[in-house]
């Protein structure tokens, strides 16, 4: 199953250039762009929104990304229109339209469903300024007394180190597939300090070949999530 | 004397002449808080509006007209616009569907529902700086003028006045919603050109209503 995209803005150019973008990382979605108005001018157009999200509907549900206001009015408008059974399957994300449509583009590639795309999207929103912070934060911890870190680290936590040994790293692959493993337990899982589950955060640390990970769990079924995890990096996601 | 169709035609016909010589005013508000297209855009598909409702069969009642301004300006706008008076002129044809002629009532129901789908779009309130601000007093005074057992042409004078004493008291305040909230305090001492189209829109009802 593969959800369809669409990308609605109010620039043309912006539209195709969001759908090649998100496209090159999610070989086999159906990312339609339906940018600018009916006469190529800077706008939104009901008739292409609508198109659109017929175009990318393929029996797996559709998630639109918008830009600016109007493009959500024209969206929400365009919903309005289709009958019921077509209205149930589709939904708008509320996330930043290229962080967003980049991170549900890399989610419905590995099979998400709609509301993992969704998720997906959303988890776009602030993702830059959740890096910057936990950058600051390691930093702030390197910094101190070193006995005060270990003190920070509760017994409840687990830990686990493990070094990515594919080609393209954390790459948007193998990220999604992390955070879709990461997903399937209860426990809160950090990789480097960031949220395990938001793809958009474990691409912006930018991990490559070779680089140590740590991973930390914490809850019921934690030493299970870090075994799964661990051996899903050792296992190279497939890659060479 | 209740308004039929040729009322409609007649509000729609004089709404696209009221805005094409107010497109430059349009225009220049919208450029001040907005993106500039307003002028350009209401011109546009209120041009298309009065081309497409040419078209409609003889037997066609008022709010078969409503609905093809509304399907009419959500396809041709361009802008926010676009969906928000196609979204009121399609709740609006919605709510008077099965009458042939409007009455106070129905004019009252019409601009009610029409001010409703705009807030349900639009999730704007009064003090927001949008066309809620002439929509809302607008509706409120056509009710009461109606209450007050005033003819037709009244009830839409009522309105179109209150839209213009709204769209004035956009003036002092900073926009909530739309591009006019991205310049917080700079927006104050500009008039919100959705209020403004609104202001018209009504004013061509009422003047047609007195014309009938």
């Amino acid at each position: 199953m593969t959800v369809g995209l669409v990308i609605v803005s109010h620039s043309a150019k912006i539209a195709e250039g969001v759908v090649e973008l998100a496209g090159q990382m999610a070989d086999g979605v159906t990312i339609v762009a339906a940018g600018g108005t009916d006469e190529g001018g800077i706008g939104t157009s009901f008739d292409k929104v609508g198109a659109a999200i017929e175009a990318a509907e393929s029996g797996d549900g559709v998630v639109v990304l918008c830009d600016l206001g109007s493009a959500i009015l024209t969206t929400e408008t365009a919903l309005d229109f289709l009958d019921d059974s077509a209205r149930a399957g589709v939904e708008i994300a509320d996330a930043p339209i290229v962080e967003g449509a980049v991170a549900a583009a890399v989610a419905a590639r590995t099979g998400g469903d709609r509301a993992a795309v969704i998720s997906a999207a959303a988890s776009a929103n602030g993702a830059t300024a959740d890096v910057s912070d936990a950058v600051s934060a390691a930093g702030a911890v390197a910094s101190s007394d070193p006995d005060a870190g270990s003190d920070a680290t509760s017994s409840d936590v687990h830990i686990r180190r493990v070094t990515l040994v594919n080609g393209s790293g954390l790459h948007a692959r193998p990220a999604a597939e992390f955070v879709k493993a990461a997903s399937a337990f209860e426990a809160v899982i950090t990789v480097d300090g960031v949220d395990a589950t938001s793809l958009l955060r474990i691409m912006a640390l930018g991990r490559g070949k070779g680089s140590e990970l740590e991973l930390t769990a914490e809850g019921r079924d934690a030493d299970a999530a870090l075994d799964a995890l661990v051996a899903l990096v050792e296992s190279g996601f497939g890659e060479d | 004397m209740a308004l039929g169709r040729e009322f409609v035609a007649d509000w729609i016909a004089r709404s696209a002449q009221a805005i094409s010589e107010h497109r430059s005013e349009l225009i220049t508000l919208d450029r001040e808080i907005g993106d500039g297209d307003h002028g350009e855009n209401m011109d546009r598909g209120f041009t298309a509006v009065a081309v497409k409702s040419g078209d409609l069969p003889a037997d066609a009642t008022p709010g078969d007209v409503l609905k093809v301004v509304a399907t009419t300006l959500i396809s041709t706008v361009g802008g926010a616009s676009g969906p928000l008076y196609g979204t009121a002129f399609l709740k609006g044809s919605q709510a008077v569907a099965d009458q042939s002629e409007l009455d106070g009532a129905a004019l009252v129901a019409f601009l009610t529902a029409a001010r409703d789908g705009i807030v349900l779009r639009g999730k704007a309130e009064v003090g927001d700086k949008t066309m809620i601000d002439a929509w809302t007093p607008a509706v409120d005074a056509a009710a009461a003028a109606q209450a007050e057992g005033r003819s037709e042409a009244e009830i839409l004078a009522a309105a179109a006045d209150a839209a213009q004493t709204g769209a004035e008291s956009t003036d002092p305040l900073v926009a909530r919603k739309g591009r006019a909230s991205y310049l917080g305090e700079r927006a104050i001492g500009h008039r919100d050109p959705g209020s403004v189209s609104t202001t018209l829109i009504l004013r061509a009802a009422a003047d047609a209503a007195a014309a009938a």
